[in-house]
């Protein structure tokens, strides 16, 4: 008996592989783009307006903003683009300045936490808080978005400069839930150790960064002109 | 012998329970797990899900003579992860908050192995038409599935659904619903109700057989 003729398998030619390859390639370069293109507008409107919305939550008597930045010399200037991590002064109707709010980030338990937090002029408090960009657990990490006792810190947190103005006067951190004894303390979360202490450890860094220029220069910066209808 | 026809109407609905690609198969996991701790963001990684699925086995589905068998895995993925993009896009003009919310998981659609899965099994070897009903019933069956374990795992994790409160101000949450071992725990109870459906449509099955031989003998 005779044994089967071994199948030939038809061998693919390379400029075959090359064509589907590259062809796909270009067609999706293009679907990519083309997607791209029609939705960049809209998406730079909504994260415009997610920011501005986060703005107006932690800094609800502000009537207008203006964003400011560093200057080459360290001076502060409003701002011709915008920053990743950008920090606005706040005006009530009348055009007076009342508060500052200020984007910060840090390591928390997951990933980066990005917050938005405001500060007041008058009161040399934080007075707002809320969480931008957070990967923490949920049920665990995330209740430093919700947990009301945590959120009750930033009815008045204080942060007050030094004699100086270069520095906090008392570096804001977080304690243990319950043990909070003074005005800087963050009252923690049990549950939620490091995100509690790293939203502390982000509040102070931002703060040690920027109240001192804000206060140093804030009152300088013009308030926007009202437009006309 | 010849093989059965397969009618249209059943590829699509094979996807929706006899071949539910998570019940069943028990494919795509990952999102089903991670992104169910809410039935919004259930709904929306299913719908995100079930484009890519049609989108993908269509274009799979129309090139799969102009695609060599040696090239087929990098040229499915490649459209795959096209398509996983223009999601991507399309949720941040949607919505910002629904895309902080689905966050990692959308871009991880492209190795969702249901969705290979659906192209190489399927689309390769078959026309488009039936390529969008296998890809709209296996899409539909994944977001049915990823609805029902965000809906359990919701109410019970935060006493919500959609967000709205389902029980009086006393009720203690059960937090380990939202947390990943909830989706393990939300999981084996939608398995265990399937299965115990499927057995029972077995053995109901089995009997008709039983009866109908022994009023032809």
């Amino acid at each position: 008996m005779n044994a089967p003729a071994p199948i030939q398998q038809k061998r693919t030619s390379a400029w075959s592989m090359y064509r589907a390859i590259v062809g796909i390639g270009a067609f999706c370069a293009l679907l990519i783009v083309t997607v791209y293109e029609a939705t960049a507008e809209r998406i730079a409107d909504n994260k415009a307006r997610f920011l501005s919305n986060a703005v107006a939550e932690v800094l609800p008597a502000s009537r207008s903003t203006v964003e400011v930045t560093l200057n080459a010399d360290g001076s502060l200037v409003a701002a011709t683009e915008p920053a990743d991590l950008p920090v606005f002064l706040g005006y009530d109707e009348n055009g007076d300045l009342i508060g500052a709010v200020i984007t910060a980030q840090g390591m928390g338990y997951a990933d980066n936490i990005r917050v938005l937090y405001a500060y007041s002029f008058g009161r040399k408090v934080i007075v707002g808080f809320k969480v931008l960009e957070s990967k923490e657990t949920p049920g665990l990490g995330d209740k430093v978005e919700i947990e009301p006792h945590f959120l009750a810190n930033f009815e008045g947190l204080d942060a007050r400069l030094n004699e100086d103005g270069t520095a906090l006067a008392n570096a804001i951190v977080t304690v243990k839930q319950g043990e909070k004894t003074e005005p800087w303390q963050l009252d923690g979360i049990t549950g939620a150790t490091i995100t509690s202490d790293a939203i502390g450890a982000i509040l102070n860094q931002g703060s040690s960064a920027w109240l001192p220029v804000l206060e140093r220069d804030g009152r300088a910066i013009q308030p926007p002109q009202p437009t006309q209808e | 012998m010849a093989l059965k026809q397969v009618s249209p109407t059943d590829e699509f609905i094979k996807g929706l329970w006899r071949d539910n690609p998570v019940f069943i198969q028990v494919l795509g996991m990952c999102p089903a797990l991670a992104v169910s701790n809410t039935a919004i963001n259930a709904l929306a990684m299913g719908l995100a899900t079930t484009f890519v699925l049609l989108m993908a086995g269509l274009s799979v589905s129309l090139l799969r003579s102009f695609i060599p068998r040696e090239a087929r895995i990098v040229s499915y993925i490649c459209i795959i992860a096209t398509f996983v993009t223009c999601v991507d896009y399309a949720i941040m003009a949607i919505s910002i908050e629904l895309h902080r919310a689905l966050g990692a998981f959308i871009a991880l659609i492209v190795v969702n192995c249901l969705i290979l899965g659906r192209a190489e099994a399927f689309a390769s070897k078959n026309n488009p038409g039936r390529a969008l009903l296998d890809g709209l019933g296996m899409g539909v069956g994944f977001t049915f599935a990823l609805f029902f374990i965000g809906v359990v795992r919701e109410i019970l994790g935060s006493g919500t659904l959609f967000g709205v409160d389902m029980f009086p101000d006393g009720f203690q949450t059960w937090t380990v619903m939202v947390l990943p071992s909830g989706g393990f725990f939300a999981m084996a109870m939608w398995l265990l109700v399937v299965n115990w459906i499927r057995q029972r449509e077995g053995g109901a099955e089995k009997q008709a057989n039983e009866r109908s031989r022994e009023v032809a003998s």
